[in-house]
């Protein structure tokens, strides 16, 4: 039976409309589609009640494993607390159900939850402008390389190795639709940060594209990198983990012309990487080559302050085939939550935060490399996400943990996934390990346990082979 | 929105040193100091100026917040090509269920089958609504979709080594976005000029096709609320010059059950889960935006593509064993990856319940009754603010402002009087075609109070555009905020708190 609880007429209040209209039955109102075209019925199955959709979606949920504490899972997706008052909040209908604030009148609770928004991401970012969100990091990165190359007027892209193979990948995408060049910056094989001599960088580039911290964990010399890009005549484009801004310096001190990053580490859970919210800040002087939508701050006609959607002159309903992206609809919500979190938080919580984070993974990392054969991967300063150079392949190594209940990390040619690999050649013993405050000291001791266990184990077996 | 709502001081303003909202564990692991842990990196020298405030505040002010704002929820919400629905709130429960929410997306495949089983799932289902072959779900909103629809049309070109086709035709009641997608990838654009009936001129079209045509783009029904007649010709014509048809499925929710854009010779489609399939605006996302395309262009989607193996079945790699799910990554011919991982998975699993709970039935009657309520509100109002296109419609139409003008009156006048009524504006000046247009969508979740109190609103806007235009021309009167000046936010931005 049909979902009558979503529709809401009766048969009587269809009589009552046609007649209204005039019209002798239903299927009169859609005489304008040619009778060749006209559906008998859908494929579908019938609908099903309340209980019985809860049940199959139950059901579905079931088959899948929910990590526990002992999950060390990173790569772009990072798994942190998500305080109660922030799903209380983001749940309202009045939040939820609200369409994109174009009356204003009507909107002043999405306009001014999206002004904080900007001015959270700026604090956070060392910029000065921030848009009302993207979809996600890695699509964020590619309308900034974009916008990089409008506003210098270059056609090449540089990105760094240390970008997530993935959002890499995304950035390629973007990229082939009007045929520009992207090419790649080398990492440092021993050290994993970036390598970008001032005079290594091609002056056709507009855009460099750098990840702090990178995918590697390596925390990079952004002043650096900055300087080598301007000395060329392009601009830095930063992907930064927002998570670390509370103890790292903001990358707009440091030089970036643009940051991006998504902002899902605050107020959203991980939803099999669909809960994100792209960024992306810049200075005064780029506004207008910005993508996506911006909430300004004016009065009203009885001088009252109040928020509006501005500078629409850039966006596709306005400017069309010239706006600077066809971005609409982008991750509202998802922002209006990170802003509720980064509230509660305060930035004596987002360093406290960001030190738990920090101080856990240096000490799971340490504790690690105590076992005969493990390394760090690469030298490079690294924040709550890190790279180990094990005695066996990393695949093997996570599939004996998993059945020991550990989520150990990510293997490296896992996170290359067919992509060119991130150091110079395919490392299959390198796994990428992240740890959060969702991680307490037992899950570390856990993990240490089974570790060295589980290297006992593997590194007998090849004695053996 | 309650009339006595007062505005709220921003978060900043109500920070107060010293408080804060979230306390956290010790790390419980040796202390170290930073500047150990980081060697030689720069530190953070002054804090984010984030707001310091207690939970108790910031509930309150989120809270005041929300009670700004009209919804669905609260408020009849006619946005012409939005579909404002009723959004399920079985759905939200669904959606945050911890085996949807805490799943990590590099988890092993053996782990997540049920995720990977609903993608499949509602890929299949979403075929058959539309009549497509082959699906993605990573587009995150429509206009990714037309991002991802159009990569796949040039790549598909390139490959046939028909890469000079540079244009891309629209009609000139196109949204927006069709345009801007379009230019991102590349293409050069012509808009076509819309017939007397306000639909596709044949005539136009034909001098407009071309051995450099890459593809037309277009909705139907159109954003007047008008099916294509003709489609099936269009259609014709568009591939007898070696170019694809573009469906946008905005307004998908007047067809469904009724008629596929697959069975209209389309070859890529676009589907809104934020419009068509319930799932919530959010105040401005997060959608999704499928993309469906034929047979022929299949291997040209994004990758990861969801694949089931039948029981049985091994894929090379595996050992034979029961239906399973797998990610598939071995797609040379793919036009790349879009979005990070596999798509906005809260909103998928939404459309998901949304179409176990309508099943085939409830989606034909759906669009029905989106049909009707549309055509009832048309049958009433169309004489009051006559538009150049005011025949039978099918789950919008278009008013035009323009008979009120005498009294100075204009559709931005009618829209914020509409605010003094309770009821959120239609969409004005779109489509551009129509002067003073005002776009209503009513879809099938409003009752026909909802609708007679609309008409009756309407009715007195439009005496008082005669009588006392005044009236009109300073909504609106009540709401908390009165006609913010756009002109001052856009000369001197503003665009955070300082």
């Amino acid at each position: 039976m049909a979902a009558m609880s979503y529709l809401v007429h009766s048969e009587e209040d269809r009589r009552h409309l046609l007649e209204a209209i005039g019209a002798a039955d239903i299927e009169e109102l859609f005489s304008s589609i040619p009778a060749s075209l006209r559906l008998e019925a859908l494929d579908l199955p019938p609908g099903l009640s309340e209980l019985e959709a809860r049940a199959e979606l139950e059901k579905l949920a079931n088959e899948n494993r929910v990590p526990g504490c002992t999950c060390f899972l990173g790569a772009g997706c990072y798994r942190h607390h998500v305080p109660a008052a922030v799903r209380a909040l983001v749940s309202r209908g009045e939040f939820l159900t609200a369409y994109t604030p174009y009356q204003a009148e009507a909107s002043q609770g999405t306009l001014q939850s999206i002004f904080e928004f900007q001015t959270c991401i700026c604090e956070l970012t060392g910029m000065e402008i921030a848009n009302a969100s993207l979809y996600d990091g890695p699509s964020a990165l590619a309308e900034a390389a974009l916008m990089a190359l409008r506003l210098t007027g270059r056609t090449r892209i540089l990105v760094s190795r240390g970008v997530h193979p993935q959002a890499l990948e995304i950035v390629r995408t973007y990229a082939s639709g009007p045929e520009l060049q992207l090419e790649c910056l080398p990492l440092h094989e021993d050290i994993g940060k970036t390598m970008a001599g001032v005079s290594s960088l091609d002056p056709a580039v507009g855009a460099v594209l750098v990840q702090q911290p990178n995918c590697l964990g390596v925390v990079e010399d952004l002043s650096h990198l900055a300087a080598a890009a301007h000395a060329v005549g392009a601009l830095l484009v930063v992907s930064v983990n927002p998570s670390t801004l509370g103890v790292l310096e903001a990358p707009g001190r440091l030089g970036a012309d643009l940051v991006v990053g998504d902002a899902g580490v605050f107020g959203n859970t991980p939803s099999f990487g669909g809960s994100s919210v792209g960024f992306l800040a810049c200075r005064q002087e780029h506004l207008r080559q910005l993508p996506g939508r911006l909430v300004g701050q004016t009065v009203d006609r009885d001088g009252r302050r109040c928020f509006t959607l501005t500078l629409q002159a850039r966006e596709q309903h306005i400017r069309r085939a010239r706006a600077t992206s066809n971005v609409c609809s982008n991750h509202s919500l998802n922002a209006l939550a990170a802003t509720i979190h980064l509230a509660l938080l305060g930035p004596e919580g987002l360093r406290e935060r960001g030190e738990i984070c920090l101080e856990r993974a240096h000490h799971l990392q340490i504790e690690l490399c105590r076992q005969p054969g493990v390394r760090p991967l690469v030298t490079g300063p690294f924040f709550y996400e890190f790279a180990l150079d094990l005695p066996v392949p990393a695949r093997d190594f996570c599939a004996e943990m998993r059945g020991r209940g550990i989520e150990p990390g990510i293997p490296l040619e896992t996170l290359e996934q067919g992509q060119d690999p991130v150091l110079e050649h395919p490392r299959p013993n390198a796994l990428v390990v992240a740890v959060t405050e969702l991680n307490p000291p037992e899950a570390l001791a856990a993990y240490l346990e089974y570790a060295h266990e589980v290297l006992l184990l593997l590194t007998e077996k090849r004695e053996c082979l | 929105m309650s009339r006595t709502s007062e505005l709220e001081p921003l978060v900043f303003e109500k920070s107060s040193p010293g408080h804060k909202g979230v306390d956290l564990p010790a790390s419980g692991v040796p202390g170290q100091e930073i500047r150990d842990l980081l060697p030689g990196v720069e530190l953070r020298r002054q804090a984010p100026r984030l707001p310091e405030l207690s939970e108790p505040e910031v509930v309150r002010h989120y809270t005041r917040m929300s009670q700004l704002n009209l919804s669905v929820d609260s408020s009849f919400y006619p946005l012409g090509s939005c579909t404002m629905k009723y959004n399920p709130r079985l759905h939200e429960e669904l959606a945050a269920l911890p085996g949807f929410a805490e799943l990590h997306p590099y988890q092993p495949e053996t782990e997540v089958q049920g995720v990977l089983r609903l993608m499949y799932e509602l890929e299949q289902m979403l075929l058959r609504v539309t009549g497509m072959q082959a699906a993605t779900l990573q587009p995150a909103a429509g206009a990714h979709g037309e991002l991802v629809g159009v990569l796949i049309i040039k790549a598909y070109h390139r490959d046939q080594g028909e890469a000079h086709r540079d244009t891309v035709i629209v009609p000139d009641s196109a949204h927006g976005t069709n345009l801007a997608s379009a230019a991102m990838v590349g293409y050069r654009v012509v808009e076509l000029p819309s017939s007397r009936r306000g639909l596709i001129d044949l005539r136009a079209l034909e001098a407009a096709l071309s051995e450099h045509t890459a593809a037309l783009m277009l909705t139907n029904p159109n954003t007047l609320g008008l099916f294509e007649e003709d489609i099936l010709e269009v259609a014709a014509m568009v591939h007898r010059v070696g170019a694809l048809c573009y469906y946008d499925g905005a307004n998908l929710n007047a067809i469904m059950g009724k008629t596929r854009p697959g069975d209209m010779g389309m070859d890529v489609v676009h589907l809104n889960l934020h419009k068509t399939f319930s799932t919530p605006h959010g105040g401005g996302g997060p959608g999704a935006g499928p993309v469906a395309v034929t047979t022929q262009l299949a291997p040209y989607l994004p990758v990861p593509v969801v694949r089931r193996i039948a029981a049985g079945e091994g894929d090379g790699e595996t050992q034979a064993g029961g239906e399973r799910f797998t990610l598939d990554y071995n797609r040379p011919l793919s036009i790349g990856r879009v979005q990070g991982f596999y798509g906005n998975t809260p909103v998928l699993v939404r459309a998901y319940a949304y179409l176990l709970r309508m099943g085939a039935e409830g989606l034909r009657q759906a669009s029905e009754d989106a049909v009707l309520n549309a055509n009832f509100l048309r049958s009433r109002l169309s004489r009051l603010f006559p538009s150049p296109y005011n025949g039978p419609c099918m789950h919008e139409f278009v008013l035009s402002a323009a008979s009120q003008a005498e009294g100075g009156v204009t559709a931005r006048d009618v829209a914020k009087r509409l605010l003094d009524f309770g009821f959120h504006p239609p969409t004005v000046y779109f489509p551009l075609i129509v002067p003073e247009a005002l776009m209503v969508e009513p879809t099938e979740t409003e009752s026909r109070a909802t609708l007679e109190a609309f008409v009756t609103a309407m009715e007195q806007i439009a005496r008082e555009a005669r009588e006392q235009p005044q009236l009109v021309r300073e909504a609106p009167h009540t709401t908390v905020i009165r006609r913010p000046d756009e002109a001052l936010a856009a000369r001197k931005p503003v665009l955070r708190w300082q």
